[in-house]
């Protein structure tokens, strides 16, 4: 199939990154349309954890927000947030957690709080909310993000979130006990870190995307790797279980809700 | 329960003082709209407001000038971007400056279980690799006094009040929720007064083995209030009204449009069945 588009790719090899009985945290947005399209392809037992609680949940479309009442009914329990953040997180029983952000750098670090300066933002964004813990402690980490100089970016305004900070094995020598991000999937393809540098390097290409086209699309001096994969296109069961799902999530989200009385 | 069933408009006359530090919480969730609505009514300044996620229900209090200071953790709309409210008052200082106390989720959940606890902190294994600890003076560290290792300290938070959203309370008090609890029971326990609104009030709640049952004896306040969660959800009640979420990006983007919008609904409102007449009226 060739009439796919890019955000569709990306969601694709997102989801090929996972693999059924992993437990997953997921982020709201792109990060959650690639782990469910991976729960209804290839990896039908994988755990979704949403930051609300919400544990082993099988929603049927899209959640709007990370606390959709449908998370809570299709999930297999219902636990507090001190108990996500302290027993499953922290307690390093997670093995993927999956991030987006507004700015990445070359050594993985995100940015999910602020544009310009902390005390005089030119524009303000929501913040850490779960991603912190989840970058320090999931087993590793995937960040998804459409690639830009200006999201791709050789210093961050703020670090939100902790990759391999200065690179060089820097994170072995902290206290945070998982992996860090292992992989960036953006709209050309995928970045992942260099062994002993730590730095992300270009690893693998989108059908039809270019290692200059890369270059153009990061705000450093993309290092590419000596052997440049070519991601295998969606197959038509990935696109039409991606399509069915933005399909069904789209009506769902359209339909009024009654006011209640 | 003696004189603990209030109406809404009694409990928050009685429990929000000017200056008070408040805490709305419900993750996503039995978030408490028609209280926040009520304290925008009756004009409460100064408040120093306590939520893991602002969502709506902030951006209106302090797009309404409600507050002066913010302990948060994540400041969007969910799904849909920007609390345009909370962002005008951090960026310009509209309506009025806004100090903020920023932490992460765990950061904000273990600062309720310590407050719970009446201890002075929480440690967490947390805030590592962030910027966090440099803008924010009070996320500091100890040391474990038996390994050594540094150990992210958070100061505990003890709201004067919480107020919160249940499915229903007894006529003793006691307070019944279920479905995603967020940090809802360490909040009600770390306050000093509880003020909970429910979809009813009934003369025994069902067992609830293992369910959040909040005791009546540290309940401040009961006040019945259906519908008070709208437009976020009450489990087996009311469904989460994304499609409000998704307007209100565009109700709040402007000062103008958002305050004739909160003139219309809040305040020409008397009290939140009148909220829900006018939302259906403008439909």
């Amino acid at each position: 199939m060739n009439d796919w588009t890019r955000d569709e790719m990306m969601t694709v090899a997102a989801a090929r990154l996972l693999w059924d009985e992993c437990v997953c945290f997921v982020g709201i947005g792109l990060p959650s349309a690639a782990c469910n399209l991976a729960r209804l392809t290839h990896a039908p037992e994988i755990v979704l954890v949403y930051e609300s609680g919400t544990l082993g949940t099988r929603p049927d479309v899209l959640p709007l927000s990370i606390g959709d009442g449908e998370l809570a009914e299709t999930a297999a329990c219902v636990i507090s947030l001190p108990e996500v953040f302290s027993y499953l997180l922290q307690a390093g029983r997670v093995d993927v957690g999956f991030l987006g952000a507004a700015q990445v750098d070359r050594h993985g670090n995100l940015n999910s709080t602020v544009i310009g300066p902390y005390d005089a933002p030119k524009t303000r964004l929501p913040g850490a909310g779960g991603a912190t813990e989840i970058a320090a402690h999931a087993r590793q980490t995937f960040v998804m993000l459409k690639a830009t100089p200006r999201s791709l970016v050789p210093k961050l305004d703020f670090c939100t979130s902790g990759g391999f900070l200065d690179g060089n094995g820097a994170r072995a020598r902290t206290t945070m006990r998982g992996g860090g991000p292992q992989a960036v999937i953006t709209d050309y393809g995928v970045l992942t870190p260099a062994t002993g540098t730590d730095e992300l390097q270009l690893t693998a290409l989108f059908h039809g995307a270019t290692v200059d086209e890369a270059r153009a699309a990061t705000g450093w001096a993309l290092k590419v790797a000596a052997n440049v994969e070519t991601v295998p296109v969606p197959t038509a069961v990935e696109l039409e279980t991606l399509r069915a799902l933005h399909s069904r999530t789209r009506e769902a989200h359209n339909r009024p809700v009654q006011l209640p009385v | 329960m003696k004189g603990k069933v209030l109406m809404l408009d009694e409990a928050i006359a009685r429990h929000v003082q000017d200056g008070a530090c408040v805490a709305l919480e419900g993750f996503t969730h039995l978030i408490p709209f028609a209280a926040g609505h009520e304290i925008i009514r009756q004009g409460r300044r100064n408040l120093h407001l306590v939520r893991m996620t602002p969502d709506l229900v902030y951006d209106q209090m302090i797009g309404m000038g409600c507050a002066s200071r913010l302990t948060f953790s994540w400041g969007g709309n969910p799904g849909v971007g920007s609390l345009h409210r909370l962002r005008d008052a951090v960026e310009q200082h509209w309506p009025g400056a806004l100090e903020i106390d920023e932490h992460t989720h765990a950061g904000v959940a273990a600062a309720y279980c310590a407050g719970a606890a009446r201890l002075p902190f929480a440690t967490l294994r947390g805030y590592l690799g962030t910027d966090l600890p440099a803008v924010n003076s009070r996320i500091r560290s100890v040391e474990c006094p038996f390994t050594g290792e540094r150990l992210a300290a958070v100061p505990a938070i003890n709201p004067d009040v919480t107020i919160l959203h249940a499915q229903r309370a007894d006529r003793q008090g006691n307070v019944s929720l279920h479905g995603i609890v967020g940090a809802q029971r360490e909040a009600a326990f770390a306050a000093r007064a509880l003020v909970v609104t429910v979809e009813e009030i009934v003369d025994a709640l069902p067992p609830a083995m293992n369910g959040i049952v909040l005791p009546h004896w540290i309940v401040s306040a009961v006040a019945v209030c259906p519908g008070g969660a709208y437009p976020s959800y009450v489990q087996d009640h009311y469904a989460r009204d994304n499609g409000f979420y998704q307007r209100w990006d565009t109700i709040a983007r402007d000062r103008d449009g958002f305050r004739a919008w909160m003139e219309r609904h809040v305040l020409g409102c008397r009290d939140h069945a009148s909220f829900l007449k006018s939302l259906r009226e403008a439909a």
